[in-house]
């Protein structure tokens, strides 16, 4: 029997250990996939953040660095200066890369580091039980805004692809979502845009997926994704935010 | 050659092919030098956006197997303080200057050893060790700045050189040894890519079974008890027929050495003991010097954070004393030699 669908080399034979309906599963086959058609997974170095997806380095079957909260831009970093003919990722969530690593993140693109960050949005701290992230949108209840979030108490979110797309060091910033097959069908594009920018040493490349989280919004998988539809595009637009590529203004 | 320079040059004779720092002064001539030679040697020289991302790239550097360093003074050695403990949670290897300065908090900008305590027992969460080496003089720090590359590599861990404001600013003729040609093989562990040719490696500090974690903690500290045997090192000067032995670390074992021999040209019988090494800390050695002394004094530039191990190696069996100043301020030769005469030091 002809296999027509199968598990792409990059990703490891492991079950991972994500819950039901949460979309972190379809961007690693993502990733994966594009390090399969680009050839590179023997070149290529991961790096893993600290939250949902801080066990990556066992689903990823190229070389994988777990790296402090936030760190990632910078282990990617050294990773790459010293060993510029790699490729290097960061995988990254909206508390890891918005809040405790903001610096980290910022610098890196500022910098211009040729490395591809894959940003998962989802709105809200997965890992620890679902805080506010700093891109929880405002009225949204979570462990720490039970009355909804209120940006007179805790501020407004960041929109970290309109932010980073003012800098001259990013090369690529997009946001992209997985709720439907044509939604995903961008994302892999983004992604492999992200990886061959690497390639032609173009820059720092951002990837900002916006994912969701079931157990932790409190919604069955699909409700999920209609709440990513419904509120989260709608406050994070999608589309290129930056790309030095397209020929238009830097 | 000043200090800080001559621990850029020396960590690059070692093999050191990419720093990345975060200025702070006593220690920024160290950047200066690795910001103009690095490059042109063919490595990676980077000025980080805080020390936490400095320690952070020497994280992922080290993860591929080349050897990396960075630099700072106490406040921005705080900082590091998290990468640290991953470094060590990770078994990688990596060179860390502290140049200190005085504290708590902001401090001063004057030669301090206030460090003794973070770097010995507590540069992080965790149960770990770091190798810590106390240079005296510029040469020492050449010298300890090699070394601890070596012994980092030799035993996946991160090794810290507690230097001072006044070692890193001071000038003295200084010899350099040859450029390390050969690097040690990190092949069966660096993620640098695997090429298609072998299993994927993870640099990882994570173990969430408590059971795996503790194995991994075991593992290292039967590696730490191996360091304890093998890798202490100090300098012992006319401690054979000491009455009193004064122990001093770094610097102001140079103020120590000055008195000591003012104190013998009075007839009294005194001498030093150095350590080199501060984890491991000497105690054999200690033991050794102290054995024919009634007391011991640390003289420190710090309030008294060595008086604890002294005791320790001498299993309390000796009176330890001590003198110091604090904040910034040098011990004087006259001061220490008052203190060695009120404890009583005669012929």
């Amino acid at each position: 029997m002809a296999v027509v669908f199968e598990r792409p080399k990059a990703l490891c034979d492991v079950p991972l250990h994500y819950c039901p309906g949460c979309t972190h599963g379809i961007v690693h086959r993502l990733v994966a996939e594009v390090i399969d058609e680009m050839g590179i997974e023997g070149d290529t170095i991961g790096i893993c953040p600290v939250g949902c997806s801080v066990m990556a380095y066992n689903y990823f079957n190229c070389d994988m660095i777990e790296a402090p909260h936030g760190r990632a831009p910078a282990v990617a970093t050294g990773v790459k200066r010293t060993n510029p003919d790699k490729f290097v990722f960061t995988y990254q969530g909206d508390g890891d890369l918005a809040a405790i690593g903001t610096a980290e993140t910022v610098h890196a693109a500022t910098r211009g580091e040729n490395i591809v960050v894959i940003f998962i949005n989802n709105t809200i701290y997965g890992m620890t039980g679902g805080q506010m992230a700093p891109t929880t949108i405002p009225g949204q209840v979570t462990q720490t805004t039970p009355y909804g979030r209120d940006p007179e108490l805790a501020g407004y979110p960041v929109r970290v692809c309109e932010m980073l797309s003012t800098l001259t060091g990013t090369a690529l910033a997009q946001r992209v979502a997985v709720d439907s097959v044509p939604h995903i069908r961008e994302t892999k594009a983004a992604i492999k845009k992200a990886f061959e920018n690497q390639r032609d040493k173009k820059g720092f490349s951002i990837v900002e997926v916006l994912s969701t989280c079931p157990t932790n919004w409190g919604m069955t998988p699909l409700k999920a994704l209609e709440r990513l539809r419904e509120e989260m595009i709608p406050y994070y637009p999608l589309g290129v935010y930056k790309d030095s590529t397209a020929g238009g203004k830097d | 050659m000043k200090g800080n320079e001559a621990l850029a040059e020396a960590a690059m004779r070692a093999g050191c092919k990419c720093f990345f720092g975060y200025p702070i002064t006593p220690q920024t001539e160290l950047a200066a030098y690795m910001a103009k030679r690095m490059q042109k040697n063919g490595g990676v020289f980077l000025q980080a956006e805080s020390e936490i991302a400095a320690i952070n790239m020497v994280l992922g550097a080290a993860s591929t197997g080349v050897r990396a360093m960075t630099s700072s003074s106490s406040p921005g050695i705080s900082l590091k303080s998290e990468g640290i403990s991953y470094l060590a949670g990770s078994d990688l290897p990596c060179v860390i200057i502290n140049v200190e300065r005085g504290g708590p908090g902001l401090g001063g900008i004057q030669p301090s050893q206030a460090d003794y305590w973070q770097a010995t027992k507590g540069l992080g969460h965790g149960d770990f060790h770091l190798l810590v080496y106390a240079p005296a003089s510029v040469q020492e720090m050449v010298d300890m700045v090699v070394k601890a590359f070596d012994k980092a590599d030799e035993y996946r861990m991160p090794a810290l050189i507690l230097a001072d404001g006044l070692l890193g600013q001071m000038m003295e003729p200084v010899a350099f040894p040859e450029i390390k040609a050969e690097m040690p093989d990190k092949s069966s562990w660096a993620t640098n890519g695997h090429k298609n040719k072998r299993e994927h490696h993870i640099i990882n500090s994570l173990y969430l079974t408590p059971d795996e974690l503790e194995k991994t903690v075991l593992d290292r500290y039967e590696r730490y008890a191996v360091i304890k045997e093998n890798e202490t090192d100090a300098e012992t000067y006319l401690t054979e027929d000491a009455d009193i032995v004064v122990c001093a670390f770094g610097a102001t074992a140079r103020v120590v050495k000055s008195a000591v021999n003012d104190a013998r040209d009075q007839g009294i019988k005194v001498g030093m003991f150095r350590p080199k090494t501060l984890w491991p800390y000497p105690n054999k050695e200690i033991k050794k010097a102290c054995e024919n002394a009634s007391k011991v004094l640390s003289v420190e530039m710090n309030m008294g954070q060595m008086v604890d191990d002294i005791k320790l190696a001498l299993n309390c069996e000796k009176p330890v004393e001590f003198f110091g100043r604090t904040g910034g301020v040098i011990p004087t030769p006259a001061e220490v030699l008052a203190k060695i005469k009120a404890m009583g030091g005669n012929n």
